[in-house]
């Protein structure tokens, strides 16, 4: 059973468990499901800086702090207890189209050759991590929500501002890793 | 009176965006939130043996090159979609008794230009705000500078909103 468990999960496994956080979250407090809200939180709780938009009383969200400490927690778990000990297998033309750019450790989830702290300070390193996140930040919440509130919640209820979320969504990525990535990649 | 005049003002503007709205109007102490700290360390679990959180996979995915996290993605929605139509359909209650709420979203143009830069974003990073925090759990620290970077793009959309198209 372990072992079996320590293989990475197919898509038929884990799709339906993600999908059951909807109804797990509505039916143990009539939580919608949502992350990104959880950045939000923070900025209200460390600085709101008297900007209306984080002066909301957000201890009445704190369940969505928790609830994002336990996917950190989470993410320990599987691999301390769970870990896959064979390399993350990549789709073979990836692998090589990786390789021009220098990137060859697939030991990890998170591509170390790229994302360390020493290349942090370098400029592919701040576009990859810094300017990268800051757009996640910024986007999700000017779209109002991410992958987890508009494509799976928002769709889940039927929601059509999220079809268009997710098209958007879907629509930048193809942009950036087709046509902006490998340029920032080759830095 | 002035406590439910605060308290619609409140609801108002957590109703900005729809995802910051919580239907329940349950008082609770602290340690019943430890139920979604469960739900976020199977949730976390999940994310990390699916290979929801690596890189790789949403590179393959922004490439057509493999069927993996449309199958995750679809699938997740197929399996809410059910869940919540059987939620409505039967009037299933939380565990408190009280009756299930979902609010619904608005569109605005942010739901495009917010959605376009999001997307940008997640191709770069190759994670979503969920994995985020659970690539730091699996020891990647340096995306901790990820997540805080996240962060202070959500406080600068805070401060910039007024002037954003919507």
């Amino acid at each position: 059973m372990i072992e079996f468990l320590k293989q990475p999960w197919p898509w038929y496994v884990a799709g339906p468990l993600i999908g059951l956080t909807v109804p797990a979250l509505l039916i143990i407090g009539n939580k919608s499901f949502g992350i990104s809200s959880s950045l939000r939180h923070v900025c209200a709780s460390c600085m709101p800086a008297n900007i209306p938009f984080f002066k909301y009383d957000w201890k009445k969200e704190v369940w969505n702090l928790f609830f994002v400490f336990g996917i950190f927690l989470g993410g320990a778990i599987a691999i301390n207890l769970l870990s896959n000990p064979n390399p993350v297998e990549v789709n073979s033309k990836l692998a090589t189209e990786l390789a021009g750019y220098g990137i060859t450790n697939f030991n990890n989830l998170v591509p170390e050759d790229i994302m360390n702290w020493q290349s942090l300070f370098t400029l592919k390193g701040f576009l990859m991590m810094i300017v990268g996140g800051f757009l996640v930040g910024f986007g999700t919440r000017y779209a109002g929500g991410c992958t987890s509130g508009h494509a799976i919640m928002g769709l889940s209820n039927l929601q059509w501002p999220s079809l268009i979320a997710t098209i958007s969504f879907m629509v930048g990525g193809f942009i950036m890793a087709n046509l902006i990535l490998p340029f920032i990649l080759s830095l | 009176m002035q406590q439910n005049t605060d308290t619609e003002k409140d609801l108002r503007l957590r109703e900005l965006d729809a995802m910051c709205v919580n239907e329940s109007h349950l008082q609770h102490k602290w340690y019943h939130n430890l139920k979604y700290l469960v739900v976020g360390v199977l949730f976390g679990i999940v994310f990390v043996k699916a290979e929801v959180v690596s890189w790789f996979r949403i590179q393959e995915m922004f490439r057509l090159q493999s069927f993996h996290m449309y199958g995750i993605i679809g699938s997740a929605v197929v399996v809410g979609m059910i869940s919540v139509f059987l939620i409505k359909k039967f009037n299933i209650k939380t565990i408190y008794g009280e009756p299930i709420k979902i609010s619904p979203k608005t569109f605005n143009k942010g739901q495009i230009y917010g959605g376009l830069i999001f997307g940008f974003g997640w191709a770069i990073t190759g994670a979503c705000p969920g994995p985020l925090f659970a690539q730091i759990g699996t020891g990647a620290t340096v995306i901790g500078i990820t997540l805080l970077s996240a962060i202070a793009g959500t406080w600068v959309y805070g401060y910039l909103r007024e002037k954003l198209p919507h």
